[in-house]
């Protein structure tokens, strides 16, 4: 069985990459519905989210991804956190519904906006992360009105950057765009464990 | 600069991957660009075939222009601003374009030097031909490069040639020794420090796109099989019989560009593709591509 990255637009080199650097076996570049099949998991990448929408709502891949991603561990970061989302703001666009919270795009500003912040890591996962990350972020969207499911994993002041519902891992920021991401190394750990 | 402001702009070029960078000229067309779904967009007053064919000092777009399609989309916009024009690019900066394309195909401000692109914080794409064009242009601070191509003529030959040339010569480095990496620094007139990471990756330390020429979805499948990591298509789209379709039709074939049955299926029934100039018909003097140093 292999991981998964989405490729249709994106960043998706970066995630492959970053997957292989933390011990993944087998990476796959996902572009048909029916790969899916044969993934235990799936990276969903930063990106243009209205872009992944064109392809995602064509051809079946809309309710397999919907079916994959409600039972297997899935990573997303930036445009995959807003496909994930179960509402998505300025402006509005259609969302899988996984994720029990509110994405707003670009919620920071344009390009000139996008910055390098360190995230504080929650003392739960400090263990497995160490105790801050390094948070790229990119034109990012930001997470709003989190459902009682949703832990906040790190966040920076009172905004969280990277949380968790269950085999959901979502992520404002860009780990795969650091020299070295825990995020990915615990990834896929926790892929192993959930097989 | 500070490794982590180039982090940023390079970082928005790897979002872009994969992706169509589509010229509009208007709030209009920019949103039938990102509804065919397009990556970004570059506002523009002309394309470039036209300003081809009107002739004149091109320069920046107008401001309410640039605005207009700004407040239109919600995707990345980016905006040209002429060789070594510094003026305009702080003006699109201050305006917050998402990028500038210090561009060819506006009517270059300076005959001997580029923008300070370190200077600035919005980022830079640049065209080259062959890899010393790319690599003094990423020693000026540009974050991504892209094939100049020649703009608005609608023949990807020169896209193929300047993307052949930039990978060829990119191999040809891994075959040299340190010794030998210092000639051939002084041979492409770039910083040896860059030549010798180019050397040790295999690869631009920046994104590299293909741009110029390219008017039909398996164009846009070429240049990416070429080593493409995205496309900007220019006149290629609004010239042509059916924008919305034809759009549609090369943002599939950016994704799926080694994908035959896929190309296949995208190719039928577009409409005519822009008429276009054969390249090769175009006197020197008249190339957009020979602009830039």
């Amino acid at each position: 069985m292999a991981i998964g990255v989405l490729a249709l637009q994106g960043d998706f080199a970066a995630h492959a990459a970053a997957l292989r650097r933390a011990g993944a076996g087998a990476v796959i570049e996902v572009r048909r519905p029916e790969q899916l099949d044969e993934l235990e998991a799936l990276v969903l990448p930063g990106g243009e989210s209205t872009t992944m929408l064109k392809f995602l709502q064509a051809g079946g891949f809309w309710d397999k991804l919907r079916e994959f991603a409600a039972r297997r561990p899935v990573f997303a970061t930036c445009a995959g956190a807003i496909l994930l989302a179960r509402r998505v703001e300025s402006p509005p666009q259609a969302s899988l519904g996984l994720l029990d919270a509110t994405v707003e795009r670009n919620a920071y500003g344009r390009q000139l906006e996008s910055s390098i912040r360190q995230a504080q890591v929650a003392p739960a996962f400090v263990r497995e992360l160490g105790p801050s990350l390094e948070a790229v972020l990119i034109r990012a969207p930001r997470f709003k009105d989190l459902g009682p499911d949703v832990e906040v994993v790190a966040s920076a002041g009172d905004e969280p950057l990277l949380v968790r519902q269950g085999r959901l891992l979502a992520a404002s920021f860009h780990p795969e765009l650091s020299p070295a991401s825990p995020v990915h190394g615990w990834f896929v750990d926790q892929v192993r464990r959930w097989r | 600069m500070e490794p982590n402001s180039l982090r940023l702009k390079t970082g928005l070029a790897e979002m872009l991957k994969g992706g169509v960078i589509m010229d509009v000229t208007d709030a209009a067309q920019a949103r039938i660009a990102e509804t065919a779904g397009a990556a970004a967009v570059m506002a523009l007053e002309r394309v470039p075939s036209d300003i081809r064919k009107e002739g004149g000092v091109a320069r920046m777009a107008s401001i309410r222009k640039i605005r207009e399609i700004m407040q239109a989309v919600s995707i990345p916009v980016m905006a040209k601003c002429r060789i070594g024009h510094f003026v305009e690019a702080r003006i699109l900066e201050a305006l917050e374009v998402d990028y500038i394309d210090e561009s060819e195909v506006l009517t270059p401000a300076d005959e001997e030097h580029h923008v300070d692109k370190h200077a600035f914080r919005v980022p830079f794409v640049c065209g080259a031909r062959n890899l010393g064009e790319a690599l003094r242009r990423i020693a000026e601070g540009a974050a991504m490069i892209r094939t100049k191509g020649e703009a608005g003529t609608g023949d990807v030959v020169h896209a193929v040639r300047h993307m052949r040339t930039i990978v060829r010569e990119m191999k040809q480095l891994a075959a040299l020794d340190q010794a030998e990496l210092y000639g051939r620094a002084k041979e492409l007139a770039a910083p040896v420090e860059l030549v010798r990471l180019v050397a040790r990756e295999g690869k631009l330390p920046v994104p590299n796109f293909s741009a110029g020429g390219i008017a039909t979805p398996a164009d846009a499948a070429l240049v990416m099989q070429l080593g493409a990591e995205a496309v900007f298509v220019g006149s290629g789209i609004f010239k042509s019989e059916d924008p919305a379709a034809r759009a549609a039709a090369i943002v599939k074939a950016a994704t799926h560009f080694r994908d035959p049955k896929a190309l296949l299926e995208v190719s039928e029934e577009l409409g005519e593709p822009m008429r276009g100039i054969s390249a090769a018909a175009i006197p020197l003097e008249a190339q957009l591509q020979t602009r830039g140093w």
